[in-house]
């Protein structure tokens, strides 16, 4: 049973406390994207042996989402951050960079301005 | 013949005689024993039969690794089967009954398995039971069940109660022998918050009986003063007969305490499961030893040599007035040693390896006892207990060399750590060769949420074997300052490791080898299972079973793979273990489900006019946690009696509806509108403050999960009511894209459902008793339909929807929670004269379903659309975008061949049977019919006099008038025609009134 901290309370809750939401930072397309992009959107998941970043709400306790960065063999959490955002923080990719060299964050290798702040 | 020794007995109190029974006999013991200990002092060596050839069986071991002493114990509504005998305290008054044998354990027809067993290798029910295919259900099944399953289902509810308690700790020790102790006082010196747990009832494990010698103390005085220096410190808590099940993420445990299991009936819960959070998790399990592989290995007399020791030391138990030992390491000599010191008769020690000259073996020659090198049990001679071993060359095929007679034989065929709690989550073994034993790996632990190490092993669960590197690996283990407790180094010539007894043994031999006893896997199992193909160790596993009882393959699992590599030529780590998997012993469904059960089994909610329902001949629903009344029954009437009624009154009256189990949402902010706009399928933003408007919602894949009357408080304020089960999930729904993906919008959620009793006054007489009250305008032009208006009904506070559900005059009112029942008794009182009738769930929904309006849940199920249900006039064609828009624009979404809603009427006027289905012509690529349609919602409707339904039907709405089939169960065919599926008052005339 995984324990994990809600960033937004502070709470170090046990995952009876928490409800999983699966995959995060999912692009939604809608109207106007295409059948591939829509299918990739609502049916395609992430599932990794190794680093993986997973959508987890404090559901009794502070009620927020928050996004869980851990590892799925060997259950290490690397941070957890607020869910109201479209990257994971800088910080915290350059920390698993550095435990998991070989880690796929090819999602994230573009450096965007939230990278900077 | 086992007996009772007549002095020594280092755990039995001889003052306190016990009596208790067996298979109806009844038996004496002493404070102290074991179960175990109490059947061989009565010379009860016979304690079972084997699962599947039923072979008579006795005690193997002294512990919770025993895969043959099961029984079932006590009786009634405390009867409990598959109880190790091994680790059941004996008490007074105890009853145990054997397992797996009929009509008596001496008397078994079932052993007749054991003649075919040459017809019933590994494999043989998957193999036989194929064809021919019908034979399946009718033949093989009903023979398989008849004669499946370990023991006997108590019946009836459980006597006692049980509880559950959570802990905290920096330490946990799992194991209360001498490594345990060891590593706890290390520990709690330390300052760490110590939780120790021992599985026995005592301290200390196998130190005390083996005669160690720790820091010039007998062992059993050093673990006497360890427990005194532990328990006197305030960081500690030690716990016995609590054994830790598994190991889990981020240093979960799990424990069962046996609290009351000795002592029935006292009062106290009888068992406590511990939910502990562990920084850091000594596991000091100890070892497990290994059986042989001889022939025979499995009749009641064959006891593991450290049992055999454990029961004459701990419990004065003589195995046997002769015990053989068959050993291929030194410790068994230990075995030797003890039962030579109880003046018993030890006629040979058979030593499979070629030349034996240590201390123990030497202590043992010393004594006058034969030591047979190089030699293996060629043959265990004996029915229902041994007679003898017949004695062979190990380098041999077998050839018998001599015979010598005996009652019991002690084997060892060395120790495996018990590494489960280890492995439960993540830690690693290495195959250690010298040692011929799996064992943790140091160097990869299982790991916690920071990476770091959560479990460390201690003792003999790393492999330790002598006392003295047993005491320093756990004063290490747990970080030990200073020097740690020494024991004299012992010389022990290392094992020799003996998969097979002779080496060279023909099939059958190989045949009788046991490896499973509780299974009954053999040698000759595993090894077919390698010419089979199943070379994967996991495969082997399932085809064969080995492993797969209620021990879990203690002892059989090494010995197991060990086969299986020698026939598949390859060492053991390329074969490697199966997945250890919690828990290491049976947890009690009792003790999982802890207090949870009857009243409490979950929270129950109540609407704040519960109590009058209950006062008032209520017929409860349970809706999710809620408690709705489904009908009010009056003297004499049945529930369709009163649910017909309660139609009736209500369409031609006045009915009273408790509707404050919906879900009512408040949404607010400067963004609310927008924000419900991409919620709902249709515009929200646009209505205007005041009025009311049913809203659809769906998930992003498209379909259906939601639907309500949304009504605009104020400028920026709306209230989205929810269907009763959607309330929660509906205000996660809207949480979670809030905050996940809109999270700059500027808009609130509240979940008010609880904070407002709700009221449908609903029928021709709704006004006029809503006029009596006072307080509002609540006529047509005042507040038309679908509007709502805000005052004092009766002096309440209150909010008025014209909203309707039935299709009648209706008004919603919603007051305080705290004024609920005080309004609710303010219409009964004034609607006498109206001849007002409350109603339930059911009324309702044969209301709604005469107006053809759907139920989410009936007429839908997670893949219906909208669009399926006839609501194409709720969905926005403004709107560049919803959840869900994109979804339903699929092609499968569009396909004209969806089945879509329509109303069914049967051609009797009987009611159709619920989800029944409507077969098409031709059937599938399985034989089955194809179908057409299934009925959603059926009812009989009192206001037609006749079944109504409604049903998702291919092409439906183009159907009109076609008449369908709908085979029942039985056979019978019921034929329906679809219709339009509004039955009653088509043009909404009765609600806008």
């Amino acid at each position: 049973m995984l324990i994990l901290t809600c960033p937004h309370c502070g709470v170090t809750a046990e995952e009876t406390e928490l409800a999983l939401g699966g995959e995060a930072h999912l692009k939604r397309y809608g109207p106007g994207d295409s059948d591939e992009q829509f299918e990739a959107y609502m049916f395609a998941r992430k599932n990794p042996k190794g680093v993986h970043f997973e959508r987890w709400r404090h559901a009794y306790g502070c009620g927020k989402w928050f996004i869980a960065a851990r590892c799925t063999v060997t259950l290490e959490v690397f941070g957890t951050y607020p869910a109201q955002t479209a990257r994971p923080p800088a910080d915290l990719l350059a920390a698993i960079r550095a435990k998991r060299p070989s880690a796929d964050l090819s999602d994230w290798d573009a450096a965007t301005p939230e990278d900077a702040q | 013949m086992s007996a009772r020794l007549s002095r020594g007995g280092r755990l039995i109190d001889r003052t306190k005689p016990l009596s208790f029974r067996f298979d109806g006999r009844t038996m004496t013991g002493f404070a102290g024993d074991t179960l175990a200990a109490s059947l061989l002092a009565n010379d009860q060596m016979l304690v079972g039969r084997s699962f599947k050839y039923h072979r008579p069986r006795g005690i193997v071991a002294s512990g919770p690794e025993e895969p043959n002493a099961l029984v079932g114990l006590g009786e009634g509504a405390r009867f409990e089967p598959n109880q190790r005998a091994t680790t059941t305290e004996t008490f007074d008054g105890l009853t145990a009954i054997s397992q797996n044998r009929w009509p008596t354990l001496d008397l078994d027809v079932g052993a007749v398995n054991d003649a075919l067993a040459r017809f019933l290798p590994a494999g043989f029910y998957y193999k036989m039971f194929i064809h021919p295919r019908p034979f399946w259900k009718h033949v093989y099944e009903p023979f398989i069940r008849q004669s499946a399953g370990l023991g006997r289902v108590p019946q009836g509810g459980d006597a006692d109660r049980y509880e559950q308690a959570y802990a905290f700790c920096d330490l946990l020790v799992a194991g209360g022998g001498i490594a345990g102790l060891t590593a706890a006082l290390a520990g709690a010196r330390a300052g760490q918050r110590v939780i120790l747990l021992e599985q026995a009832a005592h301290w200390g494990g196998r130190a005390p009986v083996d005669g160690a010698a720790i820091d010039g103390q007998p062992a059993a005085d050093w673990v006497a003063g360890t427990v005194a220096a532990l328990a006197a410190m305030p960081n500690v808590t030690m716990r016995l007969r609590t054994q830790v099940t598994g190991l889990y993420d981020h240093g979960y445990a799990l424990a069962g305490e046996r609290i009351a299991d000795h002592t029935p009936g006292d009062g106290r819960p009888r068992q406590r499961l511990w939910r502990i959070r562990a920084g850091m998790t000594v596991v000091a399990a100890g070892a497990i030893e290994r059986p042989l592989s001889f022939a025979g290995n499995d009749l009641p007399g064959v006891m593991l040599a450290g049992a055999v020791r454990d029961f004459v030391v701990n419990w004065a138990i003589s195995p046997g007035d002769r015990t053989v030992i068959v050993t291929n390491n030194d410790d068994a000599y230990r075995t030797a040693l003890a039962l030579l010191d109880a003046g018993l008769v030890v006629p040979a020690v058979i030593d499979a390896r070629a030349s034996v000259t240590g201390a123990l073996p030497q202590a043992v020659r010393a004594r006058g006892v034969r030591v047979l090198e190089g030699r293996a049990v060629a043959k265990v001679k004996g029915g229902k207990r041994v007679a003898g071993v017949a004695i062979c060359a190990q380098a041999g095929q077998g050839a018998v060399l001599e015979e010598i007679g005996c009652d019991a034989v002690a084997m060892s065929g060395g120790w495996s750590p018990a590494v489960h709690l280890w492995s439960h989550c993540g830690g690693k073994l290495v195959w250690d060769e010298t040692r011929s034993m799996f064992r943790p790996d140091p160097a990869r632990p299982p790991t916690g949420d920071a990476g770091q190490p959560i479990a460390v092993t201690a003792g003999a669960a790393s492999g330790a074997l002598t006392a003295a590197d047993v005491l320093a690996d756990a004063h290490a283990a747990a970080g030990g300052q200073g020097p740690a407790p020494s024991a004299a180094a012992d010389d022990e010539a290392p094992m020799e490791p003996v998969w097979i007894m002779p080496q060279g043994a023909g099939p059958a031999l190989k045949a009788k080898m046991w490896l499973d006893y509780q299974n009954d896997v053999k040698v000759s199992d595993v090894q077919l299972a390698a010419r089979e193909g199943y070379e994967s160790v996991e495969h082997t596993k399932r085809y064969t079973t080995l492993g797969m009882a209620t021990d879990q393959g203690k002892l059989s699992n090494i010995n197991g793979l060990a086969v299986l590599s020698d026939a598949l030529h390859q060492p053991i780590p390329a074969t490697g273990t199966t997945t250890f998997r919690p828990p290491y012993t049976p947890l009690t469904l009792g003790a999982i489900g802890g207090e949870a059960r009857g009243e409490i089994f979950q929270p129950l909610r109540r609407t704040p006019i519960h109590d009058w329902h209950q006062a008032h001949g209520v017929e409860w629903e349970p809706v999710g946690l809620w408690r709705r009344p489904f009908c009010y029954r009056r003297p004499g009437e049945s529930s369709h009696e009163a649910v017909n009624r309660e139609v009736r009154n209500t369409r031609e009256r006045l009915g009273l509806l408790d509707a404050s189990t919906l879900g009512k949402l408040v949404v607010k902010g400067p963004d609310a509108g927008r924000f419900l706009d991409m919620l709902y399928t249709n515009l929200m933003s646009t209505l205007p403050v005041g009025k009311c408007r049913y809203g659809l919602m769906c998930s992003d894949n498209g379909f259906l999960i939601d639907d309500g009357v949304v009504a605009r408080l104020t400028e920026d304020t709306w209230l989205c009511h929810t269907t009763t089960g959607g309330a929660d999930r509906i205000h996660a729904h809207m949480e979670d894209w809030l905050q996940c993906e809109w999270w700059d919008w500027k808009v609130h959620v509240a979940n008010l459902t609880e904070q407002f009793a709700q009221v449908a006054v609903v029928g021709p007489e709704a006004r006029r008793l809503l006029e009596k009250l006072g307080g509002m305008d609540v006529s047509k032009a005042a507040l038309p339909f679908m509007t709502w208006a805000e005052g004092r009904l009766a002096g309440i506070p209150a909010r008025v929807f014209r909203i309707s559900f039935s299709g009648e005059l209706s008004y919603e009112v919603a007051i305080p929670a705290s004024r609920g029942a005080e309004f609710w008794e303010a219409c009964v009182a004034a609607g006498a004269e109206f001849g007002l009738m409350p109603y339930g769930t059911e009324c309702l929904h044969v209301l709604r379903a005469e107006k053809g309006f759907i139920m989410i849940g009936d007429e839908t199920d997670g893949t219906v659309i909208p669009q399926d249900l006839g609501l194409g006039w709720a969905i926005s064609k403004k709107k560049a975008d919803y959840l869900g828009k994109r979804a339903q624009e699929r092609s499968h979404m569009a396909d004209p061949a969806r089945w879509r809603l329509v109303g069914l009427e049967t051609l009797d006027g009987s009611v159709l049977p619920e989800g029944a289905y409507a077969v098409a012509e031709g059937t599938n690529a399985n034989g089955q019919r194809l179908t057409q349609g299934r009925v959603t919602s059926t009812y009989f409707s009192p206001t037609l006099g006749r079944g109504i339904a409604m049903g998702l039907v291919r092409h439906g709405p183009d159907r009109m008038g076609e008449v369908l089939d709908f085979p029942t169960v039985g056979g019978k065919v019921v034929q329906a025609r679809i219709v339009d599926q509004v039955f009653y008052d088509r043009e909404g005339a009765k609600q806008d009134v």
